[in-house]
């Protein structure tokens, strides 16, 4: 399954061809640069290295500039890598959004927005305290019992708690490409999208 | 906004643009495309404008009231629907709010609204 790298855009919303009324994400899908092709014989699994993001030559480490180079392009700030199934690239090549076509299920990898220090409500969905009645004091969002006294007497590994969240890698599947403006390198794709604006997604057939 | 959202809904600009302007207390006659089976037709629904909800959005919908029979029947339409053919504003009229809920209460004689020149 290959894919892009691209730039969350933003949100709207628009009517679909069948009526529909549905929230979509813009996104920036390339142009990407093939920076390295991996294949079976040299590192034991078939890939393709795109780059994507102009980054300046000053901020880029000699060994990172060398390997640009290799591909004769400038230095680029993201660097991911595509299975390569059924397509073959080659060092230099131009990825854009035209390798997606309208009506595609694609998905989409991002990094969520970072929401902080949240309590077990916000975090894992608890329902909280029902009310605030019946001799509840201040308690009405905490998470209650972690665990039992005699047995087991401890509280389970993994118990959800109160703790960061946010930011973590997160994937959404079977999005709809509704939209390919070529030109532009644009994508117009069902629902939403992970990360903030202008965030770098992956995003995958 | 950023430059590329307004690229991506500029094509609902000029759709909004294409439709006469009304407000609330217009009678327009809105020509909807109606789904039967494989056929398509267009019926037209003629009536008083009570309301236009989020204008300047994609999601702007105008309800429109029209009493049948003594019934009254109200419409709830996406501007920007594809299913909308065309709006023909037929008389402007002269209220005082944006939302003339009041005209659900009445009747007849009392349900008229004074033409705006």
């Amino acid at each position: 399954m290959p894919g892009i790298i691209g730039k969350k855009i933003g949100m709207t919303s628009l009517f679909t061809a069948d009526g529909k009324y549905t929230p979509v994400t813009l996104i920036q899908a390339g142009p990407c640069v093939v920076t390295q092709v991996k294949t079976v014989e040299t590192d034991g699994y078939a890939a393709v290295q795109l780059g994507y993001g102009e980054k300046k030559l000053k901020r880029t480490t000699k060994a990172e500039a060398g390997h640009f180079q290799k591909a004769s392009t400038s230095p680029k700030k993201k660097v991911a890598e595509f299975d390569v199934e059924g397509v073959s690239f080659n060092l230099g090549d131009t990825v854009d959004a035209s390798l997606f076509v309208e009506g595609e299920f694609i998905d989409v990898v991002g990094t969520s927005k970072g929401k902080g220090f949240q309590g077990v409500v916000k975090r894992h969905n608890f329902a909280g305290v029902g009310g605030q009645t019946h001799g509840q004091h201040n308690r009405a969002r905490h998470p209650g019992s972690i665990g039992a006294a005699s047995w087991p007497s401890r509280v389970f590994k993994g118990m959800r708690m109160a703790g960061r969240m946010g930011g973590n890698r997160v994937k959404i599947q079977n999005l709809i490409v509704l939209r390919v403006i070529a030109e532009k390198n644009l994508l117009v794709v069902s629902g939403s999208v992970p990360g903030a604006k202008n965030s770098y997604v992956l995003i995958e057939k | 906004m950023s430059e590329l959202i307004k690229f991506l809904e500029q094509e609902s600009t000029e759709k909004r643009a294409s439709f006469p302007k009304f407000q609330a207390g217009d009678t327009i006659n809105v020509h909807v495309k109606i789904r039967e089976g494989n056929k398509e037709r267009i019926q037209q629904f003629q009536g008083v404008v009570i309301q236009r909800k989020n204008p300047n959005t994609n999601g702007e919908t105008f309800t429109v009231r029209k009493v049948s029979n003594q019934i009254g029947l109200e419409r709830i339409f996406p501007l920007l629907s594809p299913s909308i053919e065309k709006i023909e504003l037929v008389r402007r009229g002269k209220v005082r709010r944006a939302r003339i809920y009041y005209l659900r209460g009445l009747q007849g004689k009392a349900a008229r609204i004074k033409e705006r020149r």
